[in-house]
Parts: C-alpha cells; structure tokens; sequence
C-alpha cells in the first residue's frame, strides 16, 4: 500500500484536471476563467487597497500621492521586468540590487573623475551588462544552479561597490539631470521615471508576449530539455535574459542616484527580495513557464499602493508592509493549491462514486479519497 | 543458477565501491575547506603574528559559532532540496523574546528562557514547513513570505525599543562571553549542536531519508518514505535552531531591536554552499557547513588583521562563494565520469 502522501504528489504547478467537467459548463467555465485570471484577481485587491487608502486618509486618491508613491517605488519597478523573464525561464537573480549599487558607485567614481554624465551613464549600464553576462556565464557555460550564483554575485557586486567608492557619498549631480529624474512629465502628476518604466513595460511585455524570443522564454522555463530538443537555444536565451537584467539593474541604479541626488554603494540594499516578492504575486510561476509582464505591472501597482496607503495612516504602524507583503506573496500560491486540491478532490469523489454507485457502502476508496482533500 | 545468484554480489560489491568513492571525495571536500581554513590562518599568522594570540582566536570561535549553529540548520533543509530564507527575521523574533523576558523578569531560569526561544524558533519552522509540506508551495516562496512576516512582526513587536545589556543578568551574559577551560562556552554550544545534528543527518534514518528525499523526490516518496513529514521536521529544526541562535544573539551582543539578524539568511545559505552542501539537495554535510561558516568568519577577520579594505570583505565572500559551487560542479563531473567508467569496466569484467 502506498503511502498517504501519494495521492497528492503532484507538482504544485499542475493545473487540475477538469476531465469530469460537463460539457454544458465550458461556457461558464470560460467566464470564470477570465474572472479567476490571476490578472483581475490582483485588480480586484487594487481597488480594495484604493477604497481601503481613501478610507485612512482624503489624501490617498491624490495626483500627489500617486507621484510620490510612484517615484518611491521606480527602481524596483524597473528591475522586476526583466526579472520576471528570468523567472518564468525557471532561473532566478538575486544580484539585481547589488548591480544597482555597483551602477550607482561606479557613476559616483566616475563623477570624482571629472567625466561628463552623458558619458557615465552609458558606462554604468556596460558596467551592468557585464555583471550579467558574467551570471549568465556561469549559469549556462559552467552549468551552475542560479540561485547560488546570484547569491555570490550578489555579495560580489555589493562588495565591489564598496572597493570603488568605499563608504563616500557623492551628491553633487548636475541639476538638469536631477531635475529631470525626479520631476514629473510635462504638465502631469506622472513622474518621468514612470514613463520610462512604462516605456521598458511595453517593450518587455512585447519581447515576452509577442516575439519568438518570448515564446522561447516560455518553453524553456516550461520544460528545457523539451526546449533544448525542439531546437531552442537554450543557452543564448538565458545569457540574454541574464544581460537584460543586469543592464535595467544598472539603469535602476542610474535612477535612483539622480532621483535622491545621491550616489553610494550602500543603496537598495534588499531591493532583490522586493522584486522577486512582486514578480510572484504577479502570478510568475517560481518554477518557470508561467506568468505575464501585465500581472507583474499590477503586483507592483498592488505593493506600490499598500505602502503608500500605509505610510500615510497615523494608527497604523508602517511596519505592516512588510507583514501584508509576505502575506500576499504566499497567498498568492497557496490560494490557488488549495482551490486547485479541493478541485482534485471533487472530481475524484464523483468519479467514484459515478464508477461503483452500488458500492458506495464500500470502505476502500474512503480513506484514499479524505486523505488527498 | 549461480550466474543468477553471484550477480546481485556483484552489483552490491559495485554500489559498496562507489559508494566508498562518494565518502571519500566528500571527506576530502570537507578536508579542503579544513586546508583552506589553515592556510588562511597561517598566512594571516606569519603577516601579522597577533593574529595568532588566544584572544584574537577565541574572537574568530565566538564570530563563526551562531552562524555555524544556523548553517546547521539550514543543511538539514537544503539536503531535502528546499531553502529557509527566514533564519535572520526568526533569529530576531528570538533574540528580542530573549531579551524581552530575561529585562522584564529577571528572576526566570536561563534554560527556560532558552528553551522558550527554541519553541519559537520551532514554531515559526512549523508554520514554513506546513506551508511548504501541505499548501504545496516552493520553499523559496513560503520563507521569502515568512522572512518579510516575521521581521514586520519583530518590528511591530519591538516598536522601536531595544534590549541593552545592563538589563540582563550577568549570568546570562556570561553565555556570551564567558569560556570553559578556557574555550568560550558559545562555542561549545555551537560545537556540541554541530555535531549533534550532524551525526543525526549521517548515521539516523531520518538523516539519510532527508538525502533520499533530496536526491529525487519522486523516487524517495515511492520507496516509502515519508516526504512531508521529513521535510516538516527539517523546517522546523531550522526554525528551532534560528531561535536558538537567536538566543545566544542576545548573550553575545546583549544589545538586541528589530534589525537584529538581517540578511543572515544569505550568509548562512552562503556557508552551507561553501561547505559543500549543494543547493539542488541531496548532497553536503552538517560539518562542511559548520566548517564553512567558519571559514567565512576567518576570512572577514583575517582582512580586518591585515588591514585590507575592510570594503574587500564582501567581495571576497562572493567570489569564495562562486569558486566553491565551480569547484563543486567540477568535482561531481568528474565523479560521475569515474563511476560511469567504474560501471562499464564492471559490466565488461
């Protein structure tokens, strides 16, 4: 006899068979699909946050408050794109924020060199660019497992930050730059790093949905072997999706140091941990082959929009964020196991009771049956 | 009949050998982090003698002895091809429980207190393990979530006090910074868990079914043992041993808040993979990452000695942390090209 366990050993991933479903309720069954998309899902909790916000204080729902919330959350917006490909190719990076520091220290080494910014800025993204590569080098060439690399790189990167800089600041950034990185769009409550966290949206959820490239990151993360055999090259992909995430990293890390005026490599420490909470929530799959730039954009909003909401309540401590955060993140799979388990074990109790329903006095299939709900 | 009955001999005589062969180039993997560690010591010690003095070494024991007590537990999961990222935010629940009591009731028993922080610890492994174990969701999620959880609730906890050493009794202190015979008595602790739990993971059942599970989950479950319950206790060892740790956090530092802790988790996991213990499970000892943790303490000393940038700490950490998992990769190419080669002589013979 096989033990309990068994009966439920399929991977969390797997969707449940809706084998026992009628025909008459695919229509249905559509609808609520596309009401239980994890994408309306997450809307749904947007809209709470907002009502929940606008009830802590009159200022939430305020262009102000959306410019602030927004600006504070830039960086990790802009590193959770590409991010999100590498999930859904099943590796991970959790060197993103150390890449972000070493963008921001190289910038202000540079900057004591007297080079002009428009050259420094070009430089940090290379600089970041070759941090993943140099990931992406040693996931795909030497075949190591990306969580303990990035894991290296991410003391390695956060640690040559502090070699260039040390624990020196710079802070006397050319204004038009400064200027520009923390105002807002022309006329608008946008700020500017919104737009062009929008702009590498598009482009990201483009890359993703809508190319070759994309559908290749989806099959690899879904199965690599399957990938790798079908002709995919695996490997190229990988050291793109690594090299992609470097460089936003650098960007991220242009960003926030001409958005606080301020360059030095202690910045974003844990920025990683955020992303990865919100490329989750965002219904990316940790084991690859599963989610959508749309889904992650939300996540973000849905962060975004707790913690302002947070931060501006006077009886609730801020400290709540982090607890909602990590909340969210494992409800986000939870939910859907649990929902998908007592579905599993719906349809196995109808089957059986359908195949002996002159036996139902039977006491076999019964334990089976309560121990896999 | 005896072609029949002299082949499973045969296959048996095969798995004793290569089975020896794994042993043995694990034991060497353990005694290169040892040679390692010795080099380092050594070279340290002819650059700046005082690196050598009683005192100095006694401070690297008492560096490396939390994070050795964590890395142990932290193999335990890691074997069973999971991750428990919340070791620093348990530690710091711990460690301000500890404080906390010891401050406000001066008169309680150390070992209860100890013993209270452990129950949390174990507590706060449960919930991981009963999440990864019947929720079904990857470990790397569930501890990421409880990471953020448990320090927000630290924080709200703590709301912005802190716990200082003159509060705490002297006795309790003493665990900290006192010694037995001259060895300091936190590493004694550490040594004596180490060893514990490091005997248990490779001589008990329990220890060699987490490698099973580690291995290959599928096989594991279908040769019958019981996954979920395993991987459970290893959650909640873990979380038992962060409380410990956070315990003797309190003892040794006697100054604990909220920010007690954070970012352990990567170190501890960075000592456990250092120490050989691979991430895709199924692989490494408690000892190689107790001896890893260990090495990372000396490392970080050893550049504060010979007054390189203290910047270069964390940069050498990283790379340590590559070469080690390169070397390891290396090293199982080239075993498993030995035990293929050994197989096919046999199979020929």
């Amino acid at each position: 006899m096989p033990p309990p366990e068994t009966a439920s050993s399929t991977p969390p991933s797997a969707p449940a068979p809706a084998a026992a479903a009628p025909e008459a309720r695919v229509g249905a069954g559509r609808a609520a699909a596309l009401l239980a998309r994890w994408e309306t899902l997450i809307l749904g909790l947007i809209v709470v946050t907002c009502l929940a916000g606008q009830g802590i204080s009159s200022q939430f729902l305020t262009a102000d408050s959306f410019t602030t919330g927004s600006l504070d959350f830039s960086e990790v917006a802009l590193m959770a794109l590409p991010l999100a490909l590498v999930v859904i190719s099943a590796e991970i990076d959790l060197s993103i924020a150390s890449v972000l520091a070493l963008s921001s220290a190289v910038m202000a080494y540079l900057w004591n060199q007297n080079l002009p910014i428009e050259l420094i800025m070009p430089i940090c993204l290379a600089v970041g660019a070759v941090c993943g590569a140099f990931n992406g080098l040693m996931v795909t060439r030497l075949g190591l497992p990306s969580l303990a690399v990035t894991i290296g790189t991410l003391a390695l990167f956060r640690g040559l930050a502090y070699v260039v800089i040390g624990d020196a600041s710079v802070t006397d950034f050319p204004a038009v730059w400064t200027d520009r990185a923390f105002g807002n769009a022309a006329g608008t409550a946008i700020p500017n790093t919104m737009v062009l966290f929008a702009i590498l949206a598009v482009a990201f959820g483009v890359l993703l949905h809508a190319t070759p490239f994309g559908r290749a990151v989806f099959a690899i993360g879904a199965n690599e072997e399957a990938a790798r055999f079908s002709g995919l090259r695996v490997k190229r992909v990988k050291m793109w999706l690594f090299v992609m995430s470097g460089t936003v990293a650098a960007l991220a890390g242009i960003v926030i140091s001409l958005r606080n005026s301020t360059a030095a490599a202690n910045v974003g420490t844990g920025f990683e941990l955020t992303a990865v909470a919100a490329v989750v929530l965002g219904g990316v799959s940790i084991f690859g082959g599963r989610g959508s730039i749309a889904g992650v954009v939300l996540a973000l909003a849905l962060l975004a929009g707790i913690q302002k909401a947070l931060s501006l309540s006077e009886s609730i401590s801020s400290y709540w964020i982090q607890i909602v955060t990590g909340a969210l993140l494992i409800g986000s799979v939870l939910g859907p196991n649990l929902v998908a388990r007592a579905r599993e074990a719906r349809a196995h109790s109808s089957r059986l009771r359908g195949r002996w329903p002159s036996r139902s006095t039977d006491t076999t299939p019964r334990p089976q049956e309560e121990k896999t709900a | 009949m005896s072609a029949n009955a002299a082949a499973p001999v045969g296959v048996e005589r095969t798995g004793e050998r290569a089975r020896r062969l794994t042993e043995t180039v694990f034991r060497v993997r353990e005694l290169g982090i040892v040679g390692a560690l010795a080099l380092l010591i050594l070279v340290t010690g002819i650059l700046e003698p005082r690196f050598l003095h009683a005192d100095s070494l006694r401070n690297l024991a008492l560096n490396a002895s939390i994070f050795a007590i964590l890395a142990a537990g932290q193999t335990l999961v890691i074997v069973t091809r999971n991750v428990d990222l919340s070791v620093g935010s348990v530690l710091a629940l711990a460690a301000f429980m500890t404080g906390q009591t010891l401050a406000d009731h001066p008169g309680t028993a150390i070992p209860v207190v100890i013993l209270m922080a452990i129950g949390l610890g174990a507590a706060c492994g449960l919930l991981n393990g009963v999440l990864v174990t019947f929720g079904r969701v990857p470990a790397l999620v569930v501890t990421l979530g409880t990471l953020y959880i448990f320090r927000g609730l630290a924080f709200l906890w703590t709301n912005g006090r802190q716990v200082n050493a003159e509060k705490l009794p002297d006795s309790f202190l003493n665990i900290g910074t006192g010694s037995v015979l001259g060895i300091p008595t936190l590493a004694l602790i550490a040594f004596v868990v180490v060893v514990i739990i490091g005997q248990c993971l490779r001589d008990f059942r329990a220890g060699r079914e987490l490698y099973a599970i580690g291995s290959n989950p599928d096989a594991a479950r279908l040769a019958g043992v019981r996954s979920d319950r395993r991987v459970l206790a290893a959650f909640v060892f873990s979380g038992a041993l962060a409380g410990l740790g956070g315990a003797l956090f309190t003892a040794r530092f006697g100054t604990v808040d909220a920010t007690a802790g954070t970012g352990y988790e990567l170190t501890v996991i960075a000592s456990a993979v250092v120490g050989g213990v691979a991430i895709f499970g199924g692989i490494g000892s408690v000892y190689g990452a107790a001896l890893g943790a260990l090495l990372l303490g000396t490392i970080t000393s050893s550049l504060i000695v010979l007054k390189v940038d203290a910047f270069w700490q964390q940069a050498a950490i990283g790379a340590l942390l590559l070469l080690a998992i390169a070397f390891d990769r290396f090293v199982g190419l080239r075993l498993d090209a030995a035990l293929r080669q050994r197989s096919a002589r046999r199979a020929a013979a």
